[in-house]
């Protein structure tokens, strides 16, 4: 039987993927600040709630109700921690951290609590939770609330991380991610959340740690990190019209990697660009660029390239942030210095 | 506030459960005494912090759980463990790093636990424990089973900023959480009087709106009492408490502190106010049981933690590769 697609957003393909499995499992929880909104408004469930900040997670409370459905006070240790107490007793419960800027004020609860629980007790523990988290620039949010950061979860063993490109991927990793066992981030990119896009109808699941090629080509790979796929899609159209074939491998999840679908491109077109708008050191861009070189070394014709964000925090004015942000200009620059 | 004279009520005990409960104290001290010993002659690796002295505390508020309910713990937390029945051999096994320790010897002495038991883990990060015991009050109020959740912590963890957001999450959502503060006078070496604002923990109650009470925590009818009532008041769905102990550590921070911070006749002071033996003195004098009858029981506790010893030392340990396992469920 075809399954139905439709045109949605990326927020709304979110909301579904909650909604979806929040029916499918009533152990499903979803707490976060604002998350259902007017916690204070007298028959709110009957009222317009908030939903969340940008709306993410409008109309879940209206269906699931405030035990399911909670707003937290602005408590980000108390609630990230609450979620992983209530993880590792039977419940799967989604937090919602706002901007992943404010992983500061509770990095003990996912790191040494969340991250290392099963691990610390010998297996004989889970932590199936889900934090979901906003990342990325362009909205003049400035310094703590534009930041990328995946790869400094990336780097702690105990979490997965998952970065979705496209509606279709939003449903379908989120809904893996609510299924899944461990501790998964999964970070959207609030650039991408009005962007439309195919949705398959009814349940969807895309496995973790499965790369997609978002565009097939044969001269160069490109593998890029969340919004910045579609900074490569763009330049990929322009340097076809140049004569270069640019294959572009959204590897989708960066914890667990997919590490055979990165080599096996690597292999067919003998160059890569890395494009990430995280911060350049110890980043997933530089653990890709270290894989490659440690694994198909020989195959490579021309140095590995990386376009990232530099190493500053994320500026406030305009054309200081479109400067900071990987544009698709500096990715065709870049790919047509190594095509030599 | 002073501290309440609680517990009277609690003297007319049934025997068995007053056995019990000097048996589960006489097996917290037997353990960690040998656990010093044998620290002390290199066989434990890591740091071991000692519950000694205070083993009313864990005794008198687990006697009123089930294994459906949860604890948190902290870096003090083998007489946890042993009050909520976790296995002695295991235990001793994790202290040693074996591949039959609680944690399969992934954990060692700061994350002894055992989730089918309730013991959401000993937690190396002081006042790591209030929010996860917030989440797993969240759980029982979402079971609807009448569980409960209890957060054991020190008076150096009651300055930390999860303890203000772990109790004010417990109030809004009125969680069955209750939460005991351990106050043995000092946060490693210094001194409550110069670490805390306030005199006594429980005073902060207020500011979270639940009950708050101070009890005499080398007192196990007065630890009892009032964790008898906090736990019943959470059950009924009535919500958190704050139960605050005033106890003593016979040992330092850690095995090979110095304990320069604190002085000889202090500790003598507390000596000569031994939870266990204070226990002892109510049951032989009220003719409850004979000096015989609890020397028996102390028999079998060191024969018991003797032949945990015996089986932990001659367990395997586990082997390297062992230390890539158990990161996730699956990874692919």
């Amino acid at each position: 039987m075809a399954v139905a697609i439709r045109q949605m957003t990326y927020a709304q393909a979110v909301n579904e993927a909650i909604r979806l499995e929040m029916r499918r499992d009533p152990r499903v929880i979803l707490l976060g600040e604002d998350v259902a909104g007017g916690a204070g408004v007298v028959n709110f469930e009957s009222e317009d709630a908030w939903g969340g900040v940008l709306g993410v997670t409008k109309g879940l409370v209206q269906e699931f109700g405030r035990n399911r459905v909670l707003d937290t006070p602005i408590t980000e240790s108390g609630f990230i921690g609450a979620a992983v107490g209530a993880a590792a007793t039977g419940l799967r419960p989604i937090a919602e951290l706002m901007f992943v800027d404010f992983f500061g004020v509770c990095m003990d609860q996912i790191f040494d609590q969340g991250a290392k629980l099963r691990y610390m007790f010998g297996g004989k523990a889970s932590c199936p939770l889900v934090i979901r988290t906003m990342i990325g620039a362009g909205m003049g949010a400035a310094g703590q609330h534009s930041g990328c950061h995946y790869s400094v979860f990336t780097h702690m063993p105990g979490i997965k991380t998952v970065v979705p490109s496209t509606p279709a991927d939003a449903k379908g990793l989120l809904a893996a991610a609510i299924r899944d066992d461990d501790l998964v981030m999964v970070f959207e990119n609030k650039m991408l959340y009005a962007m439309s896009g195919e949705v398959p109808e009814g349940e969807y699941v895309i496995p973790l740690g499965k790369a997609d090629i978002k565009r097939e080509g044969t001269d160069v790979t490109i593998v890029a990190i969340s919004r910045m796929v579609h900074q490569a899609l763009a330049a990929a159209d322009t340097l076809q019209a140049g004569g270069i074939s640019a294959e572009i491998v959204d590897p989708r999840t960066l914890s667990p990697l997919d590490e055979e679908t990165i080599l096996n491109s690597v292999a067919k077109t003998h160059r890569l660009v890395i494009v990430d708008e995280d911060n350049p050191r110890c980043s997933a861009a530089t653990d890709i660029a270290a894989l490659v070189a440690d694994k198909a070394f020989s195959e490579l014709d021309a140095p590995i390239k990386l376009v990232t964000a530099p190493h500053t925090p994320v500026p406030f004015s305009p054309p200081l942030e479109q400067f900071y942000i990987p544009s698709p200009e500096r990715i065709i620059a870049t790919v047509q210095e190594i095509m030599g | 506030m002073a501290i309440q004279n609680v517990g009277s009520s609690m003297q007319a005990l049934d025997k068995s459960l007053l056995l019990r409960l000097y048996e589960q104290m006489e097996t917290i001290r037997t353990f960690e005494e040998r656990a010093g010993k044998e620290f002390s002659a290199g066989k434990i690796p890591g740091f071991v912090h000692l519950y000694a002295g205070e083993e009313a505390v864990a005794v008198g508020v687990c006697a009123h759980l089930t294994d459906d309910d949860f604890i948190t713990s902290h870096h003090r937390g083998h007489g946890h463990c042993i009050a909520k029945g976790v296995d002695i051999r295991g235990m001793v096994a994790e202290l040693l790093g074996r591949e039959a320790g609680a944690c399969r010897g992934k954990g060692g002495s700061m994350h002894i636990a055992d989730v089918h038991k309730g013991m959401l883990g000993a937690n190396g990060i002081v006042g790591g424990g209030f929010p996860l015991a917030a989440g797993a009050g969240l759980t029982a109020k979402t079971n609807g089973k009448g569980q409960v959740a209890v957060c054991f912590f020190g008076d150096g963890a009651a300055n930390q900023g999860t303890f203000h957001e772990g109790l004010n999450l417990a109030g809004i959502w009125k969680l069955p959480v209750i939460f005991v503060a351990e106050n043995n006078g000092y946060a490693e070496s210094t001194p409550v009087t110069y670490h805390m604002s306030c005199r006594d923990i429980a005073d902060r109650a207020a500011g979270y709106g639940m009950p708050g009470v101070t009890v005499d925590g080398l007192d196990i009818f007065a630890v009892y009492e009032a964790a008898g009532e906090a736990i019943a008041r959470a059950r009924r769905g009535e919500g958190p408490s704050l139960i605050e102990c005033k106890t003593y550590r016979y040992y330092g921070h850690f095995e090979g502190d110095t304990i320069t911070y604190r002085t000889k006749d202090e500790l003598e002071f507390y000596r000569g106010r031994d939870p266990i033996l204070g226990l002892r003195r109510f049951m032989v004098e009220r003719n409850i049981a004979s000096e015989e009858e609890l020397d028996a029981i102390n028999k079998q506790v060191q024969e018991r933690i003797d032949d945990a010893w015996q089986f932990a030392e001659a367990a395997p340990l586990p082997a390297p590769e062992e230390a890539l396992t158990d990161v996730y469920v699956s990874y692919p």
